[in-house]
């Protein structure tokens, strides 16, 4: 693997900033915990000065938090918010088709975009129990675009997930629609790459590799025979605006 | 009628055998840790736990050997990780084998609105290309008889829990509280439950509760009892009052990666401090450490009648 050669910003760094592109101005965003809620930061200084955070927990943010969260509920994501509300409120606007995008984590990601954070192996007796879904089925199900933050690795990015905590394509094709869905993943951010659905199928293609990575390396460490996208380049490198408010909004240097 | 009560008097009263708890309805805030950690002393049994996300407070009260059933969409440590007790009890039946009604957060908080309001069920558009359809066999996939075009539509079933545990920043001795900030699922909780244990981080004068009547979640005579039990909800946050303590939560995710670890923890930290006041006294310095000196307070906001 080659170094990364531009030493002004970590692959975190780089992942958040490719997160924080895929919010558009004056978008309704789910927001989640950790890496996304940095990049929602970022947007709002940058490119998305109109975005407004949701927050599962019950709560809407336009400025992000002025101190690192552990959790959504943190005080400090609570200061300044501009809707103290409850789960159903605020998550049935989901339901409602008011929310334009939302992030989600998981331990496993297929071909078609489907998520497991519950079971691996068979769920009447697995052989790891894992947390479960939280928001991120809700999210996965019904906000306009899912943009899924993963650790690229064959053990996380499969070929078929065993369990569909959150739905992506299901089968490929129109089954999504079928289940009576709208919606779906638009984006898979990886610490080595993108990757966007493509085609009549909906599987995932690469779409660009981060700065420092290349496209053997890429799909070595894919799950499934991964294709490119005709266009697939270099994932741009963090402009220095984008830095500077990514260094704005991350004070401590969590993810330096 | 004053409903103020110990702690342990109420988790007595209250909290029987095989019941069905809400323990964690605001999410990552307000959970009532000190009522876990009393169920736990008290030594129940066979508990269905109702919560979306429980950070830590689930998984310990599966490794206590409290819990029968988990009826939520997530368990595990927050800001560490997977669930080490949740783990043992599905992986290995240790301590005892649980049985898990999967939900996602949205399912479980519709279905507590369902139970709330009389609803036979609830109608989701989330769930539709979930195995959580499969692996909870209480929702019902069905087609939208109010369409005429095919629509798929799942039902939920309405959930009633026999407790809810509460925390809030104020309330009276008569069930009046006042809650600010995120309330996650609480008001669902409430109004669902048969009977609400409300623990209190200050015990006010119901004049300072009717100063402010929107910030009522629900009302005073759906609650069965009163605790007052400041910083109660430690390690968790409470607005205006206790920052998170992160510090504690990691302690406890890392010394529940193993069971003789968790079973220290738990000597150490519940079984061993007889009540909230020696917890309290335990904690010291750490605790003061955690207390919100700050004031933002709210614009005040007039009631007058004429």
């Amino acid at each position: 693997m080659r170094r990364l050669e531009v030493p002004d910003f970590s692959t975190q760094e780089l992942m958040i900033i490719a997160a924080a592109r895929e919010i558009c101005d004056g978008e309704v965003v789910f927001v989640g915990m950790r890496l996304p809620i940095t990049a929602f930061g970022v947007a709002r200084l940058t490119h998305a000065p109109n975005a407004v955070g949701l927050f599962e927990c019950g709560l809407a943010r336009d400025l992000p938090a002025t101190e690192t969260l552990y959790t959504m509920s943190d005080p400090a994501n609570q200061q300044g918010a501009l809707w103290a509300s409850g789960l159903v409120p605020v998550m049935g606007q989901l339901q409602g088709g008011r929310v334009d995008a939302g992030f989600i984590g998981g331990a496993e990601i297929d071909r078609y975009g489907n998520i497991n954070s519950s079971y691996i192996g068979d769920h009447e007796a697995p052989k790891v129990k894992l947390p479960g879904s939280g928001g991120a089925a809700d999210i996965a199900a019904m906000a306009g675009r899912l943009i899924a933050i993963m650790n690229h690795d064959k053990r996380r990015l499969v070929d078929r997930v065993g369990y569909v905590t959150s739905p992506g394509f299901l089968a490929g094709g129109d089954a999504r629609r079928r289940a009576g869905l709208d919606g779906g993943p638009s984006a898979v951010i990886t610490d080595r790459a993108i990757l966007r659905p493509h085609g009549d199928r909906h599987e995932l293609h690469l779409a660009s590799v981060h700065p420092g990575h290349d496209v053997a390396e890429v799909v070595a460490n894919t799950g499934w025979p991964l294709q490119r996208l005709t266009d697939a380049g270099e994932t741009p490198a963090p402009t220095a605006a984008e830095v500077a408010a990514l260094r704005e909004v991350d004070r401590d240097g969590f993810w330096r | 009628m004053d409903k103020l009560v110990g702690l342990a008097a109420a988790v007595a009263t209250h909290v029987g055998d095989g019941d069905s708890v809400v323990l964690g309805a605001c999410l990552e805030a307000n959970i009532p840790f000190a009522a876990s950690y009393e169920i736990i002393r008290q030594g129940r049994r066979g508990l269905n736990i109702i919560a979306p996300i429980s950070d830590a407070s689930t998984d310990m009260m599966i490794g206590a050997g409290c819990v029968g059933q988990v009826t939520g969409a997530w368990v595990g440590s927050v800001s560490g990780g997977l669930g080490h007790n949740y783990r043992r009890a599905v992986e290995q039946g240790e301590p005892q084998p649980i049985t898990i009604r999967d939900h996602s957060n949205f399912s479980l908080g519709m279905a507590l609105m369902a139970g709330a309001y009389g609803m036979p069920y609830a109608p989701l558009r989330s769930l539709l290309g979930s195995d959580i359809l499969k692996s909870n066999p209480a929702f019902k996939l069905t087609e939208n008889p109010l369409s005429d075009a095919a629509e798929p539509v799942v039902l939920v079933p309405p959930l009633r829990p026999d407790v809810a545990v509460l925390a809030v920043q104020r309330a009276d001795r008569f069930g009046n509280a006042h809650l600010w900030g995120n309330s996650g699922v609480t008001q669902e909780a409430a109004l669902a439950a048969a009977r609400v244990i409300v623990m209190a981080d200050e015990l006010v004068e119901t004049e300072v509760i009717r100063s402010d009547p929107s910030r009522v979640l629900f009302p005073g005579y759906r609650v069965a009892a009163v605790c007052h039990v400041p910083g109660g909800v430690h390690p968790s946050p409470m607005v205006g009052r206790w920052r998170r303590d992160n510090a504690f939560f990691n302690d406890y995710h890392q010394q529940s990666r193993t069971a003789a670890g968790f079973a220290a923890w738990l000597d150490e930290w519940v079984l061993g401090p007889e009540d909230h006041p020696a917890y309290d006294a335990k904690l010291g310095a750490q605790r003061e450490a955690l207390r919100i000196k700050g004031q933002a307070l709210a614009a005040p906001a007039n009631y007058a009648a004429t």
